[in-house]
């Protein structure tokens, strides 16, 4: 459990560094009017990808001797993809925030953070209540 | 060194740092790199309900996970106040846009004007931080993943439900930049 700790630890303050916390730099994002973000997130999946690629074809398993397995995901007509990818887009515009900074803001200080952090919550638990009513492939 | 640190790191440090993310986590014990999946354990560990949802072992599930949000609830405590958060230095355009939409003070990460618990209970105060936070919620939890489990994680493993996913937090966000902030700033 600590190994994770320590590497949320890392993320959180990569996250505060690189200014992707900031309502400020998700604005800029937005309008286009900076590559930062675009370069924070194309760059992440470029080393994200090629580390998978190498890691297949090493066809290392992990420290817990588990194979390295990434599950695909089903699309269909994409409906849960869609609506809910737009619900959050929405939500990230207005935060400034996805979930990973809605908490290293309350870290750093930014404590009505927090209130967003627990709406956040309840907007999960919204969605685990409607899950059957809603279209999801 | 510290003064390096100290500074924002400019993309092509964090974007390659955030990236390596994926492997540290499937080296260390086949976990999937995304954070929304904590908002599920978080209600699953504490209000369940009768919801089929959060009706699982989320200890098993989620333990690690919830152990790195709060390694990243601690990284930005670190990074304010060891390395320092300063004002974010963003483009004239945008400041002259944001301005224009009654945004006046550009210190700190987010503006005061909004992000504060004396402007809560305003009408751009509620829309912002509660209907905002509850979208993500909603959203990332019917979308299954958010900006590290669909557009890092998903995209590099070449998802094609990951890339739908990313489309739509952009569509969203354009949305919401050019719609509803206008109204409610």
């Amino acid at each position: 459990m600590i190994r994770y700790f320590a590497l949320g630890c890392l993320f959180g303050i990569v996250l505060l560094k690189s200014e992707a916390v900031s309502w400020f730099r998700i604005q800029e994002m937005f309008r286009f009017h900076s590559f930062q973000m675009y370069g924070v997130i194309i760059s992440a999946v470029v080393v994200a990808g090629l580390s998978l690629a190498l890691l297949r074809r090493a066809g290392v398993s992990a420290l817990t001797g588990e194979a390295i397995a990434i599950p695909a995901k089903t699309l269909g007509k994409g409906y849960r993809y869609w609506i809910g990818g737009t619900m959050f887009g929405v939500g990230w515009a207005l935060t400034g925030a996805c979930p990973g900074p809605l908490f290293a803001l309350t870290g750093a200080g930014l404590s009505v953070y927090l209130v967003a952090a627990l709406a956040a919550v309840a907007g999960t638990w919204a969605y685990g209540y409607l899950r059957p009513h809603l279209p999801h492939y | 060194m510290l003064d390096a640190l100290s500074r924002p790191w400019p993309w092509y440090v964090a974007g390659p740092v955030i990236g390596l993310f994926v492997p540290a986590l499937l080296l260390l014990g086949n976990r999937q790199f995304g954070i929304s999946s904590n908002l599920r354990h978080l209600c699953a560990a504490v209000v369940p309900g009768r919801v089929d949802f959060f009706r699982y072992d989320w200890k098993s599930q989620g333990m690690w996970n919830l152990a790195f949000l709060a390694g990243v609830l601690a990284g930005g405590f670190i990074a304010a106040y060891a390395l320092g958060a300063g004002d974010v230095v963003i483009t004239p355009e945008t400041k002259a846009i944001l301005t224009r939409l009654g945004v006046h003070d550009f210190s700190g990460l987010a503006p005061r004007e909004i992000f504060s618990w004396s402007n809560l209970l305003t009408l751009r105060g509620l829309v912002s931080i509660v209907g905002g936070g509850f979208l993500v919620g909603f959203g990332t939890a019917y979308a299954g993943g958010c900006t590290s489990g669909h557009a890092i994680s998903g995209l590099a493993a070449l998802d094609r439900a990951s890339l739908v996913a990313v489309i739509a937090f952009f569509a969203g966000g354009l949305l919401c930049t050019y719609f509803i902030l206008p109204v409610i700033l």
